[in-house]
């Protein structure tokens, strides 16, 4: 069996730059904003409850990497989210280097004033194109749940907080199955009228397929404007990097990702959850995208979360730059 | 999002959902009009060669017994998969694994309609091949010198004329020869592959004689960007219907190779049953792409492959606990843990 001592031969296009050789046909954005949701989505569905300075110094190694928006806590009940106990604390000792936004969820008023006086500057709120899912994951109807987050919308106008909304199950929901890509445009757009800046579509379960996503976008691209869409792909069943493509083929320019993949599927024991934004770096390096990201210090990052929480990477890119 | 524990709790009805394959079903015969892929470009139909059986096991660890083998590739004649690469006729001093080729090809289920493909490396591995019965084989050329020296020992140009034997010799025989062309997106060696000289090699093969080239992204380092300048170069050479690609998972670039590569026109793709197969460059890592993911992206696609998502995920339920190991199937991973399938 042939042998490189070496390992993969980290060259150029491969590796940690764009490659221009692999420029961008033109049917792609020449840049793509990535969203690091590890420290909240990915460490909110970890079963180990991460202590606040491990946290902590994720955030900051991840402030070092080059993205521009890192998800940083959610203020929610900590009898509901135990991970997010430390959310005051975690908002208050983190670095908040110039430059990178910090969102935290905020999923009712109390949450966001908490969040406010802990010093966040950005915030999100979570609906859903699901009835059955908003039941059951919040106790009230999607209706119900806009009227609440209309509080938080108004407050965070009168403090010039802008608000990312979330759409959870839009390419499919653990408890009604398909979902009709007109809902998910209804809800979007209610969310972007009440003044979310940016509509983050959620594929909860990671069902969804490059053929669903496609015909799901087409139909919110009416109600929403694609520069106002992002796309939050679960790799449940290693689809996201696909569907992902997909988006940014028809112009979505915003992609949530977990650095290492952080993250299981609550739905699906044992699955995996989050797309790992190594991934999905790696590969708009090689479309020639722009992302200021440095994929290596991304991978160490990972490295590190990984060790402290005693678990292998769900990343690809970082298990085969594994040496050991 | 949402929370956790109230979130698995309250889950009940998803297992039931997933009982009645809402995620895993085949697709409708008539597929919704939006996905229809002659309206988004994509082939109607994909062809799937499995090789699980032969570059799957050959880069598992673990020696594989013989009767597990010919089990597993009966299962997998079950599926609707219309090819399946089987063994190889290659020196069992160079792979152990494949030592068994002899008694696997000659104790499988041959179905009609099925082709079982054998490596043939030289004209000895063909001879012995014919002899065991095989209709169909496959040769291996490299995109790169330095690939073709460490593992076959001779140039590219020295490896092309061993492989016209074969071919001449499986001519006379009427036996259909398929060309791979490894490294097509990056050499362990020498790095980045130039897609001119795929495109030479895969002309060589082609005109040789192959009646198909499949490109393998063998080190898995190529991305949508890497694929797409590699297929212009090489579809400037070689019709379109005689490709096909042979996606590496190693940095999770697989389907949106797989997908960027279909969505040029091309209709055949290479995949492993349960992703088995590391990558022999970085130890830990993983290889080939799984056939459920590959099946469940097509499926989504509206694009027709007559094969079974269930029964290829039980096929590689069986090949993984024979071999006591996870599956690299994410569908798979997926569909067993909700208890879809048991």
């Amino acid at each position: 069996m042939p042998r490189c001592d070496t390992g993969p031969a980290p060259r150029d296009g491969a590796w940690g730059q764009v490659s221009s050789a692999a420029a961008a046909t033109g049917a792609y954005p020449k840049r793509v904003k990535v969203v690091e949701v590890g420290p909240r989505d990915g460490l909110q569905n970890e079963k180990n409850v991460v202590p606040t300075p491990v946290k902590i110094n994720l955030i900051n190694m991840l402030s070092e990497t080059g993205l521009q928006v890192i998800e940083a806590t959610s203020f929610v009940s900590p009898k509901w989210v135990p991970q997010m106990a430390d959310h005051t604390e975690v908002m208050q000792g983190i670095n908040k280097l110039p430059g990178i936004s910090y969102p935290v969820l905020t999923p009712n008023l109390k949450g966001f004033q908490a969040a406010v006086a802990a010093g966040a500057k950005e915030v999100s709120i979570f609906g859903a194109a699901s009835e059955r899912f908003t039941q059951k994951n919040i106790n009230c109807s999607i209706e119900e749940s806009l009227e609440r987050f209309e509080e938080v919308m108004k407050a965070a106008r009168e403090a010039n907080i802008p608000v990312r909304g979330y759409v959870s199950c839009v390419l499919g929901c653990p408890y009604e199955g398909k979902i009709s890509p007109a809902k998910v445009a209804e809800v979007s757009k209610k969310m972007y009228s009440m003044g979310c800046y940016e509509i983050s579509l959620g594929d909860t379960i990671g069902v969804g397929t490059p053929g669903s996503m496609r015909e799901m976008l087409a139909v919110v691209m009416k109600e929403v404007p694609v520069g106002a869409l992002a796309v939050h792909c679960h790799d449940t069943y290693g689809q996201a990097l696909a569907n992902i493509l997909v988006a940014l083929q028809m112009g979505v320019s915003v992609v949530d990702a977990s650095v290492a993949g952080l993250g299981g599927c609550p739905y699906a024991q044992g699955a995996s959850g989050n797309v790992a934004t190594e991934d999905l770096v790696y590969m708009l390096n090689g479309l020639g995208i722009h992302t200021g990201v440095d994929l290596q210090k991304l991978v160490d990052t990972g490295t590190f979360i990984c060790n402290a929480l005693n678990r292998k990477t769900n990343s690809k890119v970082s298990q085969a730059s594994c040496r050991l | 999002m949402g929370t956790v524990p109230s979130a698995l709790k309250h889950c009940l009805s998803y297992q039931h959902l997933l009982k009645e394959q809402l995620w895993i079903a085949e697709p409708p015969a008539a597929a919704h009009p939006a996905q229809e892929p002659q309206a988004s470009g994509l082939p109607e139909y994909i062809k799937i060669v499995e090789v699980g059986p032969r570059d799957g096991l050959q880069n598992e660890r673990v020696i594989v017994p013989t009767d597990i083998k010919i089990e597993l590739i009966n299962q997998l004649s079950k599926t609707g998969l219309p090819a399946i690469e089987v063994t190889s006729f290659v020196s069992s001093k160079w792979v152990p694994q494949m030592a068994d080729h002899e008694e696997v090809m000659r104790g499988i289920e041959r179905h009609p309609g099925v082709q079982y493909p054998v490596l043939t490396p030289n004209l000895q591995g063909f001879h012995s091949a014919i002899a065991a019965g095989a209709t169909e084989v496959s040769v291996f050329g490299a995109a790169s010198e330095s690939f073709s020296k460490m593992n076959i020992n001779c140039s590219i140009e020295e490896s092309i004329e061993r492989f016209e034997e074969v071919i001449k010799s499986a001519r006379n025989v009427n036996i259909p020869v398929r060309g791979y062309v490894s490294c097509a997106l990056g050499c362990p060696y020498e790095g980045n592959v130039v897609p001119e000289k795929v495109a030479e090699v895969s002309k060589r093969l082609y005109s040789m004689g192959c009646y198909e080239i499949s490109l393998g992204d063998t080190i898995g380092v190529g991305t949508p960007g890497s694929m797409r300048k590699m297929l212009e170069a090489v579809m400037k050479e070689i019709p379109l219907s005689a490709l096909a690609v042979h996606c590496h998972d190693t940095y999770g670039q697989a389907l949106a190779n797989i997908l960027t590569a279909i969505q040029m026109g091309v209709a055949v793709v290479d995949s492993s049953v349960a992703g088995l197969g590391g990558c022999p460059y970085a130890k830990g890592a993983t290889g080939n792409v799984a056939t459920e993911d590959v099946i469940y992206m097509l499926n989504g696609l509206g694009i027709n492959t007559g094969v079974n998502l269930r029964a290829v995920m039980e096929a590689g339920n069986f090949i993984c606990t024979a071999l006591d190991k996870k599956t690299n199937s994410k569908v798979a991973q997926a569909s067993f843990s909700t208890g879809t399938i048991n």
